[in-house]
Parts: C-alpha cells; structure tokens; sequence
C-alpha cells in the first residue's frame, strides 16, 4: 500500500482480496444452485444485495418459504453494522460530492470498508473517489462472477474446503486487523490490542445471549467506548 | 419457491441493505459530527475487525458459552505470525490458506 489514491493503486490494493470474494462468492453459487435458486436469481442476489453472509440465510429462508419481511429483517440485523462502516467512512469523503458519497456508500463491503482505513494511514488522513469506487466495483464484479461460476461448475469440482480455500476469508480478516493495528500511528500499537482485548472478551461473553451479528456490533460499540475512556485517561 | 416472489424478496432485501449502507453516509455528510463521534469512530475499524475475527474463533451455541473453533484457531497462529513478518495481506492469506490445508491433510480439522 502507498500514498497514491488513483485507479492504478486502487487496482493493486484491492488484489489481496480478491481469494476471498472468490472462494465465498463461490460458495454462494453452489449453495444457491442445491437450493434451486435459478441462475438468473442467484446473479440477481450477487448484484443487487451484495452481501456475503447474508446471502446464505437468504437462500436457507428462500428454500423454506420464509415470509419476506422475515427476510428483510434478518437481512438489516446481520447487516447493520454496514451502518457503523458508512459512519466512520463518511468523514474522509468529505470534499467528495453527495452523489459519489452515495455510490460509494452502495458497494461498501466490510472489505473495502478495512482497506479504505488501513490506506487513510498512508494518504495523510485522505480518501477519494477514484481509489474508492476502484476498489468497490472491482469486488462488485469478482463477487458477480464467483457466484456465478459457482452455480454453474461447483459441482463439477472437488470440494474447495478440502484445499483450506475457506479460511482465505479468516486470513483475510487477520491481515486486515493486524495492518490497521500497526499503520494507524494515531494511537499507540498496545492500545489497539488493549481495543481487541476488550472487543474478544465482550464477544465470548454476548453470544451467549445475542447471534453472532448483532453481537458482533455490540462488542464494537463496547470496544470503541473502552478506548475512548483509556485516550481521555491517559490525557488527562 | 417462483421466481417473481424470489425476485421480490431479492428487491426488499437489497433496498434493506442499500439503506444501512448509505443513510449513515448521506446524514454525516449533511452534518457537522460532534468531536466525542468522530473520536468513537476512530475506533471502529480495529474494534470491528477484532469482532468478526474473534466470532471466526468461536463455535456459538445460544444460552450457553461458546467453545472454540479449534482448526480456525490453529490456522490463524501461522497467519498471523506472517502477517507480523511480511506486513503483507497476500501472503497472510496465502499463509491461512496453506495452514488449512495441511490441518485437513492431517486430518485435524
């Protein structure tokens, strides 16, 4: 990653991802298609909701006659941290029009939403809209196409599992974390680890009580308030 | 399940998710964000990462604690040991990938 934010170093920056829309986008498909979806509706799902996890429940609910607002409201509960994402994206796009701000904001995953933090770090605090939207649309189409191709050769081909391809998304997350805890020179390393310290412990405690999604929401919120009582404690 | 009912749940699901995604934005545009937001939302990215990794490492049974997901736990040890190495996103998911495998291999996962 460097300081450049153009479509070039959109491109490069977007390339380490790609495995892991790949391999769930993929995974999406041959569910898709064992749960009869037709192939025009499982594009349709990549493109118009474009949202990994929730797309799973989707076809499950489909499969089982759900009604549609049952639908929809899981959709915004596995979702809603979408919302946390757009907020904190928001204030670099400042100088960028209503109009890019809002495409931006479409094709926002929670990996393009990691890599626009971790670049903000090398960009002197600044994002815009041609790295943005690079580095959006560019999973947009890997997402389309792996899913796709999942419907139409996943059962043609050996289980993906059993070559680790499903961790790709984990690992992913990994690098992602990590780079963020070492690039955001704004707080000191320990204090980002102290953050996902805290973050870990509230997760083991809320699944007992809540799913995995809005639990994971949760931890944020209570992860992000303990660090601001650390900043303001060492400040003061 | 027919097409045009899959096809109406795809739409709602999809305006769902679209508005999660852009009201945030489009509010924060039109306002000026209080100095104590904008100091919790520096937050959030390591916060939320830390979040979806962890919720990767645990298997949730509801009403009781979860345990743990002990091949994803595995494979993250050598991911993240290269990723303090490299510095570098390919090769921590390269690193992951291969860690898996040879857990499966070894039929340990």
């Amino acid at each position: 990653m460097n300081d450049e934010l153009t479509i070039r170093s959109g491109i490069h920056d977007v390339m380490p991802t790609v495995f892991g829309y790949i391999t769930v986008g993929m995974a999406y498909g041959i569910v898709a298609k064992t749960g009869h979806l037709s192939l025009l509706m499982i594009g349709l799902m990549s493109l118009i909701v474009y949202a990994g996890s929730v797309q799973f429940v989707l076809v499950s609910m489909l499969a089982a006659g759900s009604p549609v607002g049952a639908m929809v409201i899981s959709t915004a509960l596995i979702n809603a941290r979408m919302s946390l994402m757009s907020m904190t994206v928001a204030p670099y796009l400042k100088d960028e029009s209503m109009t890019q701000n809002v495409l931006i904001g479409t094709l926002l995953t929670d990996e393009s939403f990691a890599l626009s933090m971790n670049k903000l770090n090398y960009t002197d605090h600044h994002l815009n809209a041609p790295w943005f939207h690079t580095v959006n649309v560019g999973a947009y189409l890997v997402w389309f196409v792996a899913s796709l191709l999942g419907a139409v050769i996943g059962g043609m081909i050996p289980n993906p599992d059993n070559f680790g391809l499903d961790f790709a998304v984990v690992a992913m997350f990994i690098g992602l974390l990590y780079l963020q805890m070492i690039t955001d020179r704004s707080k000191p390393f320990l204090r980002h680890l102290s953050v996902a310290g805290v973050v870990a412990a509230a997760m083991v405690v809320l699944v007992r009580y809540l799913p995995g999604t809005t639990a994971i929401i949760v931890a944020t919120v209570i992860g992000c308030l303990f660090g601001m009582g650390v900043e303001h404690h060492a400040k003061s | 399940m027919q097409n045009p009912d899959t096809l109406i749940a795809i739409l709602s699901c999809g305006l769902a998710t679209w508005l999660l995604r852009v009201v945030p934005i489009v509010l924060v545009k039109r306002m000026t964000i209080p100095a104590w937001l904008l100091h919790f939302l520096n937050f959030v990215p390591v916060a939320i990462l830390s979040a979806i990794f962890v919720e990767n490492l645990l298997v949730i049974h509801v009403g009781h604690w979860p345990s743990v997901n002990w091949p994803n736990l595995f494979a993250s040890l050598p991911a993240i040991g290269i990723a303090i190495i490299t510095k570098s996103l390919f090769a921590v998911v390269v690193a992951g990938v291969a860690s898996m495998a040879v857990l499966r291999l070894l039929g340990w996962a």
